[in-house]
């Protein structure tokens, strides 16, 4: 259901628009920091390092923030239907920016201990730059989706962690091979692994966000269902 | 099933006030008419009761079939005084007679031809307990129903409507003239009352609906838009016209 009409209290309706904008906002800064983390994780610039560590600050301030915006909202207007499932999503779609600041953090921190332990490892797995290539798009497709209000292109996220996931388990897969060649290397291996798994994270938290989207559009949640679900629910709207 | 509106039509004289609406009142249940003023929704409830048959000019069209006995409350052949006899009406403000609190109460009893005094207080005061309002009155009963708080007046016509043990119970925005506590009494008594009988409630107030109902009806220009599980309509609503209203824009 489209809802294009505006509500007759405009304070009401700049407050969602504030909202809106912040949670939009906050997740332009969350991709920046997601992207200087990788670009971190590839040059191993302690100043991109320290950047992203401090960014994570301002991001644990929009989720405060954009929380507390949505209890206002609700003790104030009550909010109902699409209002109301708008803030309760947004309530949980800042957790997951949140978290995915969190891992942007965890990939540049491991990139801190990569290149002290000796550059050159890093850049022998494009696989890498390939998962965080796609993480980055899916959540900007996401956000893109959420402002929107574009349950199709969310569909599309949900579908793109699995392309993630497989590239997950490539990466693994090599980095395995090259720990059984030369055991010397597992210490700086393990800590790619731990790159690669907060890649796939973040991918996990932007399909979360898609799938809020979708309940935002079409007030079922899709949560914990088969793909071919989603793509039926939102083939209806 | 209590009661069923069946094609439902009604005419103030030339103005069609509600188009065919088809709509099922569920027993034990509280269901809510929502919509703008003008929609009608006053006007459905009070088909109910045949309060319409007053005024010459008005007419109905189609059915309200109340059940068991599949009776439709709107045929000619049936005497609206023995419809009233199974309903009882709550109105907006509280509309107490000018007498005792005891008699205000007893009055729909002595109608109906009770004359055991022993019967009546008994009646009366399990009418008044059913409203929550017997602690508080039961040492004033002959006092005038007049000096009682505007809160107490609404519950003395709740116990009114109960005491005739009536099968549906109408509210016609029972607390729009009361404050925030009073209401929230009225709110909590509506939710304690479905258990003995079926109530059908017209509300202004779109919260209060949420609050006390468990099937909700959206109506607007006597047209029922939409209607199902309050739960369901308050948080996924089908149609744009529902999400509109609930939601406070401009349709």
């Amino acid at each position: 259901m489209g809802v294009t009409s505006e509500h007759i209290s405009k304070q009401f309706e700049a407050d969602l628009d504030t909202t809106r904008t912040r949670v939009l906002q906050m997740g332009g800064l969350v991709e920046a920091q997601i992207l200087a983390a990788i670009d971190a994780y590839a040059t191993g610039s302690a100043e991109l390092v320290e950047q992203v560590i401090e960014s994570d600050r301002r991001v644990n301030g929009y989720e405060v923030a954009i929380d507390s915006a949505c209890n206002h909202i609700v003790v104030k207007r009550q909010p109902a239907a699409s209002d109301l499932r708008l803030i309760m999503a947004i309530s949980k779609i800042v957790t997951d920016l949140e978290r995915m600041g969190d891992e942007a953090e965890k990939i540049a921190r491991m990139a801190r201990s990569i290149h002290e332990g000796g550059a050159g490892l890093a850049q022998r797995f494009p696989g890498i730059r390939h998962a965080a290539q796609i993480a980055v798009r899916m959540l900007r497709q996401a956000l893109d989706a959420f402002a929107r209000q574009d349950a199709a292109l969310a569909a599309d996220v949900v579908k793109e962690d699995r392309a993630l996931d497989d590239e997950f388990r490539s990466v693994l897969r090599q980095l395995i091979t090259f720990m059984m060649e030369d055991p010397r290397t597992i210490s700086p291996a393990l800590d790619i692994v731990w790159v690669a798994k907060a890649i796939e994270r973040i991918g996990d938290h932007a399909k979360n966000l898609a799938e809020q989207v979708i309940y935002i559009v079409m007030g079922t949640d899709v949560r914990h269902t088969s793909f071919a679900d989603i793509e039926r629910e939102v083939g209806k709207g | 099933m209590k009661a069923e509106a069946r094609s439902l039509s009604f005419y103030y004289g030339d103005f069609r006030a509600l188009n065919k609406l088809d709509l099922a009142v569920h027993e034990h249940r509280v269901t809510a008419l929502i919509g703008p003023s003008g929609c009608g929704k006053s006007t459905f409830l009070r088909c109910f009761n045949r309060m319409h048959d007053l005024y010459p000019g008005n007419r109905y069209e189609g059915e309200i079939r109340l059940h068991p006995d599949n009776t439709n409350l709107l045929a000619p052949t049936v005497d609206p005084i023995e419809v009233r006899m199974r309903l009882s009406m709550v109105f907006q403000k509280a509309n107490p007679f000018p007498k005792s609190i005891f008699e205000n109460v007893a009055y729909g009893l002595r109608v109906r031809g009770e004359r055991s005094r022993r019967a009546l207080e008994d009646k009366v005061e399990a009418a008044l307990r059913s409203a929550a309002l017997w602690e508080e009155v039961k040492d004033r009963l002959e006092d005038l129903a007049f000096n009682l708080s505007g809160g107490q007046q609404q519950r003395l016509c709740i116990a009114r409507a109960l005491a005739t043990d009536p099968e549906l119970l109408l509210f016609d925005e029972p607390t729009s003239a009361l404050d925030p506590i009073a209401t929230a009494s009225i709110e909590e008594l509506i939710t304690e009352l479905k258990a003995r009988v079926t109530i059908l409630i017209v509300t202004h107030n779109m919260q209060q609906a949420a609050r006390v109902s468990d099937y909700t009806a959206y109506m607007y220009l006597g047209e029922l838009i939409e209607f199902g599980r309050t739960d369901e309509l308050f948080i996924r609503p089908r149609h744009k016209q529902t999400e509109d209203y609930i939601t406070g824009r401009f349709g």
